[in-house]
């Protein structure tokens, strides 16, 4: 790794049912994908408030992902529905803020997609590197590399 | 001196000294006006006054109760000593916040960390792409229009029906066939009253401090707001910390001065209305009458008072996005009842934050069926807005 070279930090939700076990499959699976993501385990991404994202860039992380099942397979019905819901809110939001769309990500991925969940990270990593550091990270991102 | 120092430094003692709070006779007026402590009997702005002057520190500040008064201020005017209660909550909050302690933030704290987040300097916001080719703006001109938060409420509030950008474009329209053309300030920072009643006053400082600085540079002569509380931080708050040069109007006020030179030609509505007064316009600035005129100014439109109004008027049951709890819903039920039995069709509001709270009391029912509170919430800039002969 460049020690020059811009490392962005994000912040994944990722539910219990689906993504969780995608990463831990692409653990076992010795699939490697990039360190730069602080997992965070939710009981569903319908959990997610938007308060949780909003929190994570008010911390200085670069980018956010939430990864919730596919739709039609949520375990509680319809909570990564409310996501995408929330998801559109959110971007709305912090492109007032002067924040690019893409760092805030939603990405279905079920229990058996263990590579494509490597895929999802190696993806935005390299978004993040072109788009830079999050003009909000310098101010408390002490705390973000505590979380890494 | 730096804020944080100030803060560190400011000590109960100092608190009671400047709130006049050792006035108090223990005559408990502010206890049977407080519209919490109507609902909740734990509640009492007498007892947290007496546990000041007791010098119970620690019991107040790990209070949650402190984070619970709406700060509306029916206590202060009902107060035969002249007790500041609301510069003593003000004040016991920041002392609180500096102990880590923290009121339970509405919506889980979105709201605030929005703030905060507005509070880094060097980042350009895009807070005015709501802002169409149908209104006429001028960078030259010496009068500036506040927009406030609205941008951002848009997204957040849109599930209750509401779009809180039509203040600031109904206002944008009442200025400009008044022949103003106001200046907007694109990259505005949210004003601060809720870091400020929250306790978080480093954040505040930042924020008033950027806002200053832009309006220096903009170099104008007057401000318009829409919203009472940033009219109210600008006015009686800013002044603590930032010096800002310039005349302070809202928007009522400045509407019934243009009535009253005949500047504006209304067409006929038919409506029966009754107005709220927002607590920030009414009890801490005294603006009760301009609302009033200007509604009144529309021909057509009937004027009906509810029971409780002006100095009286019940508040809408939150402030600062903080402590919004069952006695808040309460509260608004009260309110919007009160706003029913009046006969009226509508009920007017001049703070885009009552809109939303009584909204969301309508909106979000819950499952118990409760009284019949469907009723329709506008703000007097957009009445005024819709009258306007084009």
């Amino acid at each position: 790794m460049n020690e020059n070279e811009f490392e962005p930090k994000i912040v994944a939700f990722t539910c219990n049912w689906c993504s969780y076990a995608a990463a831990d499959l692409a653990g076992t699976s010795r699939i490697s994908y990039p360190p730069n993501v602080a997992l965070i385990r939710v009981m569903c991404t319908g959990m997610v408030d938007p308060a949780y994202v909003l929190k994570a860039f008010e911390l200085g992380f670069d980018g956010v992902l939430i990864a919730g099942c596919h739709p039609g397979d949520c375990h509680y019905i319809s909570g990564n529905l409310k996501a995408d819901e929330r998801v559109k809110t959110l971007k709305r939001l912090i492109h007032i803020l002067g924040l690019e769309d893409e760092r805030l990500r939603l990405e279905w991925c079920s229990t058996a997609e263990g590579e494509k969940f490597a895929d999802i990270v190696k993806e935005s990593v390299s978004q993040l590197k072109q788009l830079g550091p999050s003009p909000y990270g310098n101010v408390t991102n002490k705390v973000a590399q505590v979380a890494m | 001196m730096a804020l944080e120092s100030i803060v560190k430094e400011t000590s109960l003692e100092d608190i009671i000294r400047e709130s006049k709070t050792f006035y108090c006779l223990e005559c408990g007026k502010c206890s049977s006006i407080c519209p919490i402590s109507r609902y909740d009997l734990s509640y009492s702005p007498r007892v947290m006054v007496e546990d000041a002057l007791l010098g119970l520190e620690g019991a107040l500040i790990h209070n949650k109760e402190l984070f619970s008064c709406l700060t509306c201020g029916a206590c202060q005017l009902k107060c035969p000593s002249d007790v500041n209660y609301l510069l003593f909550i003000q004040k016991m909050r920041a002392l609180a916040s500096n102990n880590g302690e923290h009121g339970d933030c509405a919506h889980s704290g979105t709201i605030q960390s929005l703030i905060r987040l507005m509070s880094n300097l060097g980042v350009e916001q895009r807070r005015l792409e709501w802002l169409s080719n149908g209104y006429r703006t001028s960078d030259q001109s010496k009068v500036l229009f506040w927009v406030g938060c609205a941008p951002y409420f848009d997204p957040i509030f849109e599930d209750l029906g509401l779009k809180v950008t039509d203040v600031a474009k109904g206002s944008l329209r009442i200025l400009n066939s008044l022949g103003v053309e106001p200046m907007l300030l694109p990259d505005e920072k949210c004003c601060g009253h809720d870091m400020l009643w929250t306790g978080d006053v480093e954040t505040f400082e930042k924020l008033a401090q950027r806002n200053a600085a832009m309006i220096k540079e903009a170099g104008v002569e007057k401000i318009i707001f829409s919203c009472p509380e940033c009219h109210r931080t600008f006015k009686e708050d800013y002044p603590n910390y930032v010096e800002i040069n310039c005349e302070l109007q809202h928007i009522s006020e400045f509407l019934s001065e243009a009535i009253e030179k005949d500047g504006l030609r209304f067409k006929k509505i038919k409506k029966k209305v009754t107005y709220h007064d927002p607590c920030r316009l009414g009890r801490h600035l005294g603006v009760y009458e301009p609302p009033r005129e200007v509604i009144q100014a529309i021909p057509g439109i009937e004027l009906v008072e509810m029971e409780q109004s002006r100095e009286e008027s019940l508040c809408c049951g939150t402030s600062a996005f903080t402590n919004c709890d069952s006695y808040s819903k309460r509260i608004r039920v009260e309110r919007l009842l009160e706003a029913k039995a009046t006969g009226a069709d509508t009920i007017i509001t001049t703070c885009p934050k009552c809109q939303i709270h009584f909204r969301c009391a309508m909106v979000n029912k819950g499952e118990e069926k409760g009284p019949d509170i469907e009723i329709e919430v506008m703000d007097m800039v957009n009445l005024v807005a819709n009258a306007l002969e084009v």
